[in-house]
């Protein structure tokens, strides 16, 4: 352990020191190869233009290097291994697309990521929006925010922990020390084993990511609230205008744009939910993902990667047209250069 | 403000109600395992933890054995045993047998349950429940009892699962994982920021188009590729292909396009004047960089290694992917993830182990609030 210790320090230390001596390295060896002082006028122009079209790439050189290798090739890869055997030997076609669509555990998952998709994005941003509303109106609002924030710093896993601790069943008339069976069977009601129940355990793992996510909308929504023209509150309140018809007619329509953003923020990160589905029911029960089925198939019985990777690429399309969206927002805002 | 208050009491007191109620939601998941770790290990199983603070006396209900049980004695069908099993004793101080009046009957004495049925039932929660006639059916007479165990808070949970199941050496490979995933980025991501947001050059505006696509690419996509080249690399030079180094740099090359993004953002939001006016003094690019954008910048990295070492401190995809699973690798995440498989009922490790990985977490977040909020509203606002 203590060398495990001494190695991340050493990392650390040959990670922030190599990055230093690359960029002040790089930069000196450009100043001594294409002087810019010391040297006749024009030779200092042609030189400093030259400089000028080198440094940019020796700034941006290491990371272009390290998105290629971990993000860029790995795209091209798995395009490719989808049209491979498990192995990756020989060329399949179109074989392991046609096996996906036939095989009862992914439509399952794509099944149950169309539910997911539709539930945990729109409640996220629903409750959020509430919230945000809500706590700008009390003196506590703050603190009160901070506390419904709190579970974004939890983990999947953590938070797949706390839940099941809530969902835990006992039989019937035994002490439920679970809490959702404790207040069922207080008002008279028969305790359930929830994450088996057909169909619906999908909703009560939903729940774990609702909770999760609710507190990154309710920021974002809240701080794009408070950007709302106060006047034109005023106006609707001078105009009659009831708190509802306030909510819904002024202020909803105003922060639109940023709906949109919490929205499909909230959507990439659903299409990739994995680490519930792993820890509360391995996709048990029919409660089975896309994601969790990929890190399946990449293992299962030694690791068909062709199959895993297929099931990647049909989780990659689904992002596409957002990934779009959001390139054409941003050029938009730079004003396109 | 005034302006957008109900106006109403009522209207107002339903504000606070309603926020009290999401506050409660949100909280109470999370302090029900913070509770349950400091309880003792039988206490947990006896009572749910929101009874772990009440005194001496708890309603609690049980059922007696059913009619197999019986026993003749005297002509009288008699069963016999103690309600708690071979749990912890307890101290009952009433019984009863109608939810109703769960302590109609004072502990030591027989109650009269009709048809000659007596039922007596002792502090220490031995029964006896005698009849004239055979009991029939297989379900068992339910019974309430008011049982009196102090409540008992212990920190040997903790203690267990830190040093005999293996977490407290997962906490340090956790932190062995992210602080270098989290220190090596920054300098990387904020030389390629400045240059994206202040250097003219041929590829510019494509280089970005290529980032923000990158944020979005599901990790599922590097996956098998990743673990193609590692198993590649490490038999190439017969090195184990599972170590911190790769995960290090995975974790690196994951977070690149968000850090890059979000640091652009704000650097390129400096103001101008700055930078021309050192530029007119004679500095370089690289000076200006070290010197104005770097300082500047601070807020705007912390926000970043926040985020980062959140995520990669709560990652368990990454970790289980490119890390093994024996003690000297598996981190937090995956170590709870493993315990729920080979512990699953046993609360008291699971709890305590899912309090000390989030412990981390949640300090950092309080007292970094404002850093990452101000990451968060920076690093999706954009086209709001």
């Amino acid at each position: 352990m203590a060398a495990q210790i001494f190695s991340a320090i050493f990392v650390i230390i040959i990670g922030v020191g190599g990055c230093v001596a690359y960029f002040w390295g790089a930069n000196k060896l450009l100043d001594v190869v294409f002087p810019s002082r010391g040297v006749s006028g024009s030779t200092a122009v042609d030189n400093l233009r030259r400089q000028g079209l080198v440094r940019p790439w020796l700034f941006v050189g290491p990371a272009m290097i390290i998105l290629t290798i971990y993000l860029i090739y790995p795209v091209v890869e798995t395009l490719r291994l989808s049209f491979l055997d498990r192995g990756g030997a020989s060329f399949v076609g179109l074989a392991n697309y046609e096996w996906a669509f036939g095989d009862r555990e992914f439509r399952n998952s794509i099944l149950n990521n169309v539910v997911w998709l539709a539930v945990v994005p729109a409640a996220c941003t629903f409750l959020g929006l509430i919230i945000a509303v809500l706590t700008d109106k009390i003196w506590w609002g703050t603190i009160a925010k901070s506390l419904i924030f709190l579970p974004l710093a939890i983990s999947f896993v953590g938070a797949s922990v706390i839940w099941k601790f809530i969902y835990e069943y006992r039989g019937e008339g035994q002490v439920q020390i679970g809490l959702l069976n404790a207040i069922i069977q207080y008002f008279g009601g028969q305790p359930q084993v929830w994450i088996s129940l057909p169909f619906w355990n999908n909703f009560f793992l939903m729940i774990i990511l609702i909770w999760i996510q609710t507190g990154f909308a309710m920021v974002i929504l809240s701080s794009a609230l408070r950007g709302i023209p106060e006047e034109t509150l005023e106006a609707a309140v001078i105009d009659g205008a009831n708190p509802f018809q306030i909510f819904w007619k002024i202020m909803v329509p105003q922060i639109w744009g940023t709906i949109a953003v919490v929205w499909t923020t909230i959507t990439i990160l659903v299409l990739k939910v994995f680490d519930i589905v792993l820890t509360m029911t391995n996709g048990q029960w029919n409660s089975q993902v896309l994601a969790n089925l990929m890190f399946d198939w990449m293992f299962r019985g030694g690791g068909d990667f062709g199959r895993g990777a297929t099931i990647a690429i049909i989780i990659m399309i689904a992002v596409i047209p957002i990934m779009i969206w959001n390139i054409r927002q941003a050029n938009k805002e730079t004003g396109g250069h | 403000m005034t302006a957008k208050t109900g106006k109403s009491f009522a209207g107002r007191f339903g504000v606070h109600i309603a926020v009290l109620v999401f506050v409660a939601i949100w909280t109470v998941p999370t302090l029900g395992i913070l509770v349950s770790s400091l309880r003792d290990k039988d206490q947990i199983i006896a009572s749910g933890w929101w009874n772990s603070f009440a005194s001496s006396s708890q309603t609690e209900a049980g059922r007696l054995p059913a009619a197999s049980a019986q026993a003749q004695k005297d002509g009288k069908y008699v069963i016999e045993g103690n309600i708690f099993g071979e749990g912890a004793k307890r101290n009952i101080s009433a019984f009863g047998v109608k939810s109703s009046a769960p302590t109609q009957y004072t502990a030591g004495t027989a109650a009269d349950l009709g048809d000659g049925v007596t039922l007596q039932m002792n502090a220490d929660g031995s029964f006896v429940l005698s009849s004239p006639k055979a009991f029939e059916g297989e379900r068992g007479q339910r019974v309430y009892f008011a049982s009196s165990a102090p409540p008992k808070f212990t920190t040997d949970n903790y203690r267990t699962v830190l040093f005999s199941e293996g977490i407290g050496r997962s906490f340090m490979n956790s932190l062995t994982v992210t602080i270098p995933s989290t220190v090596i980025p920054i300098l990387i991501a904020a030389f390629a920021a400045y240059a994206l947001a202040w250097m003219r050059f041929p590829g510019r505006a494509l280089l970005i188009a290529v980032i923000i696509g990158l944020l979005v690419v599901p990790l599922q996509m590097s996956l098998i590729p990743l673990l193609k080249l590692y198993n590649g690399v490490g038999s190439f030079f017969g090195v184990p292909s599972k170590a911190y180094l790769g995960i290090w740099l995975a974790h690196t090359g994951f977070g690149l396009p968000f850090a890059i993004y979000l640091l652009r953002s704000y650097i390129a939001g400096l103001p101008r004047e700055i930078m021309e006016s050192a530029r007119i003094d004679g500095a370089s690019d690289f000076e200006i960089f070290v010197k104005i954008v770097l300082p500047l910048s601070f807020p705007v990295l912390a926000s970043f290694a926040i985020f980062q070492f959140l995520w990669v401190w709560n990652d368990l995809l990454v970790a289980m992917v490119f890390l093994g699973t024996e003690a000297d690798q598996i981190v937090l995440t995956a170590k709870l993830n493993a315990l729920l498989g080979s512990r699953g009922g046993d609360w008291e490790i699971l709890t305590t182990s899912a309090f000390v990985t989030i412990i981390v977490p949640l300090i950092v977040f309080f007292s970094l609030q404002r850093y990452f909020v101000r990451g968060l509203l920076a690093g999706s606002v954009k086209g709001g």
